[in-house]
């Protein structure tokens, strides 16, 4: 095949999806990196005074504690949707076909209710007065209400509550592609479907799991609305400063910098996923 | 199959029943005759009346819909289409990277950014914005699906399809595709889900009168969540059960063709 | 073939979709009853406008004839966008170099932020005749001096909100907070937004609400860092049912939003503290870039009619600037809701909320992120 044949259909493929992502995300995005050089307008917005000093201003320990907090809390809620998700994802993958679709369905349904709502309907589960307490001590089980509200357990539930659908989707897109064939294979190969499990479905899984967790654990760093509802503002999360940043603080290079820095860490883990994905496609052949 | 079924099988339920506790909250809370959630006032369906009666959400609710299509379909072509595309052409990590930036990148950081673009360009704001902006967020999370799906096999089948003197858009069609379909599917799914949930980029570049559903709910916060949005959730709620179990009941007679992945020699 | 079919169709449905969306997106979910291209409508009687009107405001913040009843009467299309908390539309104010909108309802304090911008535009009292319905001390407020850029729209203070059934004695002091009897121990909330967050600490220490002194700023967040200790949480949208379900004992609270507490639990009272409080207004700005300022002006107008006033007053339960509507307002209804009864001159007491300049936004914010993040 000339290699000319082979160049027409690879420009169709990527060249719309790269047009757009030029488009209508490198111009935006270049836009406010060039905010992140200019002083903020004494009143919001910006003016145009070039300056490097909105960077240093990152590294003031105020911000790096709640970098490092939201860091915390959103691996913890990762490890979390992880564990949880990949044995329901598994589930899923080697259900009968007749039940795959509608238990992905399952799934994400909630999912297409608003996520305020389903916000609201945590607080009104895990609050002193809310239900699991009002029915633990109706059994007898506790005295006094557990402080499931108002504090960092109540955010991790929230978090991983809002992502999991994210983290099982692509688990299950992975986890499907592995036949029948090759497990049976596999467990005979191998002593225990355990060591199976270990050597070959895990390996060949990575893929998905490193997508899903890092379609968890970004917008779980950047998410602002369970940090104040769930976690009744006593915790701040990068997605609370950046947001202050922007609306609150009307400091848009401020917020632009501080969204920089995270992009820049989730560049460091998109290289690691990037990695693990070349080096497991590069040895499977 | 040696799999341990049984632990499997319970863990499924609990996770379900996780994921549905607090819809099933919703579901009661929208028939509590109090306005306040804290607090129940007896069974009622008044909040379903009223909300026959609300215009605004209902437009509200329609103009999601319309979005959330629109977006699903333009993302999952751009993205599945990327992912291929990707798959065999980009060898540098890096670009990998950088281009997966639009899903990682913090949501009002995307919304002012692209509105002062919008705004740039003389734009006017709509539906048509807050599309363009969901696009562009979904487009890469499809492409960071489909792209699971792709691995070993697709280069030696397509080799041998192209060998056997079919062309590259039909080996696309009859090879690629069919194969990364789940991941097509899982994709478009993860897509219509975001864009449906999605408030801040809706927000900032929507129309003064193009108000999506999480706007509205946003907007009543002040309220708490009334019980006569519970109620819309829970319609919503039950209209996509229905919808997907007729679809599903549509889709079954002309089977799912999945090409079994067996090892490749 | 089946598939090529499908992709053909998709690619069709898209692009029609996309079009569709575009034309239908500015028609769709408007409040305006009328067809969008007319402009003088045979409308009935008085002014006879016409064109076009874009408003963004809070939700369920106008009573429901407001809008229906200004475009019968001057044959306007009004367009109601809306927006959930202040920061969120001048966010998208800012963004669009100050276009988009024809009138906005914002809070006092950023008035200023859209004057020095210049997207304000001057208000012509010519125009509004209703403007001496406003009490007098409605344009002393401080952040807009004359009103010449803005209109108030409602006012009110902040203040402790509380079930005198949960509380052994009548709280009078920001105090509680900081240094809670038993009772109230863990049983309270502060309001969550950055500018009333540090205030329970600024009024508590006598300083000003509106304080850009580094200092001073600093002992209002280690002052709230350890009332911190003694709350349940920040919350600005749940803490009056938090009152009614008995979560909580005594709330930070705007005088208005008790009242819904009040609504459903008549053992809940307001108070405003001995050292004082603020006093927040809602006013309307008339965006420089509109092109039917006469349109806006109507609209204001049409607000300031006592019947409207009223209207306001009876949905939202604040307090209108609006004099001939707040002696009309049912006995009964002050009855049930006391500080609805306060006096503008009492009101003007405590201390107008203005805007704080960038600097002091920058301070304060890294404020809040202390009080919260610690």
């Amino acid at each position: 095949m000339s290699s000319f044949k082979r160049f027409i259909p690879r420009a169709v493929l990527v060249g719309p999806g790269m047009g757009y992502w030029i488009v209508f995300f490198l111009a935006p995005i270049g836009l406010l990196l060039a905010y992140s050089f200019l002083e903020r307008g004494p009143f919001g917005g910006v003016i145009a005074e070039f300056t490097w000093g909105n960077y240093p201003r990152l590294f003031d320990p105020l911000y790096l504690k709640v970098l490092l907090t939201s860091v915390r809390i959103a691996l913890v809620a990762t490890s979390i949707a992880l564990l949880l998700g990949y044995p329901a994802a598994y589930f899923i993958a080697n259900a009968s076909k007749r039940w795959r679709v509608p238990l992905l369905f399952l799934v994400i349904l909630p999912f297409w209710t608003s996520f305020l709502i389903r916000t609201y309907a945590w607080m009104v589960l895990l609050s002193p007065v809310g239900l699991i307490n009002k029915a633990l001590i109706g059994i007898g089980l506790i005295d006094d209400p557990l402080p499931l509200l108002y504090n960092e357990l109540a955010i991790v539930i929230g978090l991983v509550y809002a992502y999991i659908p994210l983290m099982i989707l692509p688990l299950f897109a992975s986890l499907e592609r592995l036949g029948g064939e090759l497990r049976e294979a596999s467990a005979d190969l191998f002593a225990s479907p355990f060591e199976s499990f270990r050597t070959i479905t895990l390996p060949l899984t990575l893929p998905g799991i490193v997508a899903g967790c890092i379609f968890v654990f970004v917008p779980s760093l950047g998410n602002f609305i369970i940090p104040d509802l769930l976690g009744g503002g006593r915790k701040v999360m990068i997605g609370n400063l950046i947001q202050q940043q922007f609306l609150q603080a009307r400091d848009w290079p401020f917020g632009a910098v501080l969204a920089i820095a995270v992009v820049v860490l989730m560049l460091l883990l998109l290289g690691v996923q990037a990695q693990v994905l070349r080096r497991e496609q590069a040895t499977e052949s | 199959m040696k799999v341990p079924h049984g632990y499997l099988r319970v863990h499924m339920g609990l996770l379900l029943l996780f994921l549905y506790a607090p819809i099933a909250v919703l579901l009661v809370l929208s028939f509590n005759a109090s306005r306040l959630p804290s607090v129940w006032g007896g069974f009622s369906l008044i909040w379903y009346r009223s909300l026959a009666n609300n215009e605004l959400i209902l437009q509200a609710v329609q103009n999601t819909l319309v979005v959330a299509v629109v977006v699903t379909l333009l993302s999952t072509v751009l993205g599945t289409l990327l992912a291929v595309g990707l798959q065999r052409t980009v060898r540098s990590r890096t670009l990998d990277a950088v281009l997966f930036l639009p899903a990682v990148i913090p949501d009002i950081v995307l919304a002012i950014g692209l509105l002062s673009f919008f705004n740039l360009l003389r734009f006017s704001l709509g539906l048509h914005t807050i599309i363009l902006a969901h696009t562009v967020f979904d487009m890469i999370f499809v492409a960071a699906i489909v792209r699971t799906r792709l691995g070993y096999f697709d280069r030696r089948i397509e080799e041998a399809s192209l060998d056997l003197y079919a062309g590259p858009v039909e080996t696309f069609l009859r090879v690629t595709l069919p194969a990364i379909f789940p991941g097509v599917i899982a994709g478009a799914l993860v897509a219509f889900t975001l864009s449906v949930d999605e408030f801040v980029i809706a927000f900032f570049n929507s129309g003064p009168s193009s108000i999506t559903f999480p706007i509205r709910v946003y907007s009543l916060i002040r309220f708490g969540i009334t019980p006569e949005i519970n109620a819309v959730a829970a319609i919503v709620l039950v209209f996509s059960l229905l919808v997907v179990f007729a679809a599903l009941r549509l889709a079954r007679p002309q089977g799912e063709d999945r090409v079994g992945l067996g090892p490749v020699a | 073939m089946r598939r090529q079919g499908f992709h053909g169709f998709v690619a069709a449905a898209t692009t029609a979709a996309l079009m569709l969306a575009a034309c239908g997106g500015s028609g769709g979910g408007s409040e305006g009853s009328e067809d969008s291209t007319q402009t003088t409508s045979g409308g009935s009687e008085d002014q006879e406008l016409g064109g076009k009107l874009v408003i963004s405001n809070w939700d369920a913040y106008m009573p429901k004839n407001l809008i229906p009843s200004f475009e019968k009467k001057t044959g306007v299309d009004v367009e109601v966008a809306v927006h959930t908390t202040n920061e969120d539309i001048m966010g998208k104010i800012q963004a669009q170099s100050g276009s988009g909108f024809d009138l906005v309802f914002v809070s006092g304090q950023f008035v200023e932020p859209l004057v020095q911008q210049g997207w304000a535009a001057e208000v012509d009292p010519s125009q509004i005749a209703n403007l001496e319905n406003l009490y007098p001390e409605a344009s002393e407020l401080g952040y807009d001096p004359g009103n010449s850029h803005s209109v108030p729209y409602t006012w009110g203070t902040t203040g402790l909100c509380y079930r005198t059934d949960l509380v052994n004695a009548e709280p009078t002091s920001w105090d509680v907070f900081h240094d809670p009897p038993a009772e109230l121990d863990g049983k309270m909330t502060m309001l969550g937004t950055d500018r009333w967050l540090l205030q329970p600490a600024l009024l508590a220490e006598g300083a000003s609400i509106n304080s850009t002194d580094p200092q001073i700023i600093e002992e209002a967040a280690s002052w709230t860092v350890e009332a911190k200790q003694n709350l349940l949480g920040f919350d600005d949208t749940t803490f009056y049912s938090k009152l009614v379900s008995g979560e909580a004992s005594l709330v930070q609270a705007w005088d208005g939003w008790c009242n819904y507490g009040i609504a459903e639990d008549k053992n809940i009272e307001f108070v405003i503290p001995q050292e004082g409080s603020d006093v927040w207004t809602d006013t309307m700005v008339i965006l420089e870039s509109s092109q039917n300022k006469a349109a806006a002006h109507a609209f204001i107008d049409h607000v300031l009619e006592p019947k409207n006033g009223k209207a306001v007053a009876e949905l939202v339960l604040y307090k209108v600037p609006n004099q001939p509507a707040m002696e009309k307002l049912d006995g009964k209804l002050v009855e049930q809701y006391p500080n609805l009864g306060i006096e503008p001159a009492e009101l003007l007491q405590q201390e107008p909320v203005k805007e704080i300049g960038g600097d002091g936004l920058q301070l304060w914010s890294d404020a809040v992120a202390q009080v919260k993040g610690g």
